[in-house]
């Protein structure tokens, strides 16, 4: 089975590497395939911001998303702007803090798409003192709600890919999005 | 029997006779430089040459040690190459000033910036010998090329202070009339542990002499001998008395950072591993 | 024990570059290649390596090569414009028989164009692009891992036949990020030093064409240069049967050693009425498109776009009516595909510029074209 994430905000808030975590999940520690690809516009010197991730049981052959199964939107520009790709029954994981679902309830409803509110800047600042690791979180409920990695795969990629003695923190923050999704 | 020339033994023979023109300075810029080498008291074995093209990039190909007759204007970027692949070679580039300074103007001047240790020997002819006698990027104003019928108007580079300015820890100008300077200074040259420069002012008698009514060898040295002002007097005259003149000394004789032992000492001090020599020849890395 | 990576592929061309004894790197920044330099920037230092940013692509070829003579492996990243750049100092490294490696990792254009989009508008540059006759490699990767892995063969084969060989990766392959695996062992091949002997001949006009290379300091006092030269490697810039014998041997190095260097992969194509031909990243989307048609549909994907694999790629199409190359450019291998192909099939272009990798639904919907639906 091949699931197409796209998750999007704008610059600074490490959404390439909430997508990078999601492909080494999958490839390195869920024994499954994954391709991991990113904009490299002049909006990615800031703006808009946007990671895409494919995740499938077999080899990835063409490796961008077109139509995602899943959308993860951190701005609201982000959300407009790409909610329109998002397939029928799809599922769109918001944060709240960053965006307005109002602005696209026609789509939603139309589309039936599955909506998921995830406080990740909140949560970020409020319970780990620490807005950068808002990505992080956010993982953390696209792990819970999606079931696209596992937890024990995401924590592994974590640890691999932050910084050297930011793991804890990072940690923390992913266990928070988890709990985020109960 | 003529006395066999004592430099002989560092030449390819088999490459003997050269192309160079009768009156031509390079011959003599040979010499400066071999005199100069055993000074410096060098091993020839470990010299290794980069050209470009023109007629002095053509003098690496008659000594008899590894020499890399490169592209047009980079014999730099090859040199560069070559020196921190192996920065125990000697590596020595022979150029000429369309070379250096026209078409390879700007790896010149990184070169310099970057005070890698190679010796530069830049003849500097005002001309473009091979092609024909074009004017370059240090013909005088007002003189006569095959692309100047009417009289240069451009203002000529003064290449030593330029590759001082540029960073050079050791440039300097002699003329193929004060050999003595010349062969002083590719000695210094080549002991410096950075980036050096030695510009020579030569006759070319075919093209620049023809062009510009000096038409012997022997008319362009006395011309060449009257115009040279000492660095030390130059630097109390007026730039308006020094137009024409070709003022000869050192123009940077100091010490800094070379290029590949940084290379080196990043390896060393940041990952305990020494730069690799030779490293092709192996799969053992 | 295998390790395993998810990096993208400008890191894994890095990496295979080290793993294959690339110990010398100068570059030039330019997008979408940068990361090749970044990267070898970091890791150089680690294993005795030097890398150095150079004033310009000339010059990142020009040292490239002067780190070859001076004994390392050695390689340069870049894109079209840098190719560009870098082309007269490439046909000196024919000239010379000097190994390199060139990466290319295309992006839009001519000129400027597409800085952060994908094509595939080089692949005549590696050809054709500096002046006279000569024979390039060149390796197409279509994965993380094969520009890992075809960057390792590219040094492999530089070294075989003492040429520069071309690493054509396009944007959509430097940047993306998928698993690599790295074998414990990797197969390399090192340079091999010539005997000292008084009859050595650094240019010797051998058979299969290929001497021994010293490095600069190995007391062989050789001359290296660009002019015609004879098998001492004096210049004889004069004598017609020199230039002939020297040029006809650069080239038949590689053409008589086709069988050895081309490469092509391929499905269903016994039987296929219609077959995709691609390199690079469009083949991502070919093999997609294949396994979703329903039509008798095979496909050709070229590792090796140079020298082209006219004998694999004529067997293959023997019995197919059609044939789609697919590529990002407005026709370059095309014509290739098509010389070989023409006598026995119809051969199509699927050109695609604008800097998106084509859909497998856009060349399902050229596969019901050519095919009449």
């Amino acid at each position: 089975m091949r699931t197409e994430i796209r998750i999007c905000g704008f610059g600074g808030q490490g959404v390439i590497l909430a997508g990078i975590i999601l492909g080494k999940s999958a490839c390195l520690f869920d024994g499954k395939e994954a391709v991991q690809t990113q904009s490299y516009g002049p909006e990615a010197r800031g703006g808009a911001s946007k990671c895409e991730v494919v995740i499938s049981d077999s080899e990835v052959d063409y490796p961008k998303v077109q139509n995602p199964d899943i959308l993860v939107a951190m701005s609201n520009e982000a959300l407009i702007k790409y909610i329109v790709d998002l397939k029928d029954n799809g599922t769109l994981i918001v944060d709240p803090g960053t965006t307005y679902v109002d602005d696209v309830k026609d789509y939603i409803e139309e589309h039936n798409i599955e909506v998921y509110e995830a406080p990740a800047t909140k949560t970020a600042t409020d319970e780990i003192g620490l807005k950068i690791v808002a990505n992080i979180v956010m993982v953390g409920a696209i792990t819970k709600i999606t079931k696209v990695i596992s937890k024990e795969a995401a924590i592994k990629a974590i640890e691999a890919s932050v910084p050297k003695g930011t793991e804890e923190k990072n940690i923390a923050a992913f266990e928070a999005g988890y709990a985020l999704a109960e | 029997m003529p006395k066999e020339n004592r430099f002989l033994p560092y030449l390819r023979e088999d490459r003997l006779p050269h192309i160079f023109c009768p009156g031509c300075g390079n011959g003599a810029i040979i010499n400066a430089f071999l005199a100069a080498m055993e000074k410096a008291e060098m091993d020839f074995d470990n010299i290794a040459m980069v050209s470009g093209i023109g007629c002095s990039s053509r003098i690496p190909g008659y000594l008899k040690c590894d020499s890399l007759h490169t592209t047009h204007g980079r014999a730099l970027s090859f040199a560069t190459g070559l020196k921190t692949a192996n920065k125990d070679l000697d590596v020595v580039v022979f150029t000429g000033d369309g070379d250096a300074a026209s078409i390879g103007g700007n790896h010149l001047i990184h070169a310099a910036r970057r005070n890698i240790n190679l010796t530069v020997i830049c003849i500097n002819n005002n001309i473009y010998g091979m092609t024909g006698g074009q004017i370059s990027p240090t013909s005088p104003k007002g003189s006569f090329g095959t692309t100047a019928p009417y009289g240069n108007q451009d203002t000529p580079f003064k290449l030593a202070e330029l590759v001082a300015a540029a960073g050079a820890t050791y440039s300097a100008r002699w003329t193929t009339v004060q050999i003595e300077n010349l062969v002083t200074s590719i000695k210094e040259g080549l002991k410096n542990p950075g980036f050096s420069f030695i510009e020579v002012a030569t006759q070319c008698p075919t093209y620049f002499g023809r062009k510009n009514k000096l038409r012997t060898p022997t008319a362009m040295a006395a011309v060449m001998k009257a115009n040279t002002v000492f660095k030390s007097a130059a630097d109390r005259m007026k730039p308006k008395d020094l137009e024409g003149k070709i003022v000869v000394g050192e123009f940077a004789n100091t010490q800094r950072d070379e290029f590949t032992e940084n290379i080196d000492k990043i390896s060393v001090e940041k990952f305990g591993k020494k730069t690799l020599i030779n490293s092709a020849y192996t799969t053992e890395l | 024990m295998a390790e395993e990576f998810f990096i993208q592929g400008n890191e894994a061309c890095a990496k295979g570059a080290i793993a294959a004894g690339c110990r010398f790197f100068a570059g030039y920044p330019i997008t979408p290649s940068t990361e090749v330099a970044e990267t070898l920037a970091r890791e150089l230092p680690k294993v005795g390596g030097s890398f150095v940013q150079m004033e310009d692509e000339i010059a990142s070829a020009g040292a490239i090569i002067g780190a070859s003579w001076g004994g390392a492996k050695s390689m340069t990243a870049t894109s079209g414009p840098g190719i560009s750049l870098m082309q007269e100092n490439i046909g000196y490294a024919f000239m010379s028989e000097t190994p390199i490696v060139i990466v290319d990792v295309q992006r839009g254009s001519p000129s400027t164009a597409q800085p952060t989009m994908a094509a595939q508008g080089d692949m005549m540059q590696a050809r054709w692009g500096s002046h006279g006759d000569y024979e390039p490699i060149a390796l197409s990767p279509s994965s993380v891992q094969e520009f890992f892995d075809f960057t390792i063969k590219a040094f492999n084969l530089a070294e075989e036949y003492r040429v520069p060989v071309f690493v054509m990766a396009d944007e959509v392959i430097g940047h993306m990020r998928e698993k690599i695996i790295v074998e414990d062992s990797i197969e390399i091949v090192p340079r091999k030093r010539p005997e000292k002997t008084d009859d050595y001949l650094p240019f010797e006009n051998i058979e299969n064409g290929t001497t021994p290379m010293p490095a600069f300091g190995d007391g062989f006092n050789i001359h290296v240069t660009g002019l015609t030269h004879d098998e001492r490697g004096y210049p004889d810039t004069n004598t017609p049967e020199t230039h002939d014998k020297l040029v006809q041997r650069i080239c038949d190095k590689v053409l008589n050693n086709k069988d050895k260097i081309c490469s092509v992969k391929s499905e269903n194509c016994e039987d296929a009425d219609i077959i995709l031909v691609s390199y690079g990243a469009p083949v991502r989307s070919v093999v997609e498109a294949v396994n979703k048609t329903d039509k008798k549909v095979g496909y050709i994907k070229i590792d090796t776009p140079w020298p082209f694999p006219d004998e694999q790629i004529e067997k293959l199409t023997a019995n197919a009516k059609d044939i789609i190359v697919v590529e990002m450019n407005l026709g370059q291998m095309y014509y290739e595909v098509d010389r070989v192909c023409k006598r026995n099939s119809n051969v199509h272009l699927m050109g695609v510029i604008g800097g998106l990798l084509p859909t497998p639904d856009e060349i399902l919907e050229e596969i019901d074209r050519v095919g009449g639906n």
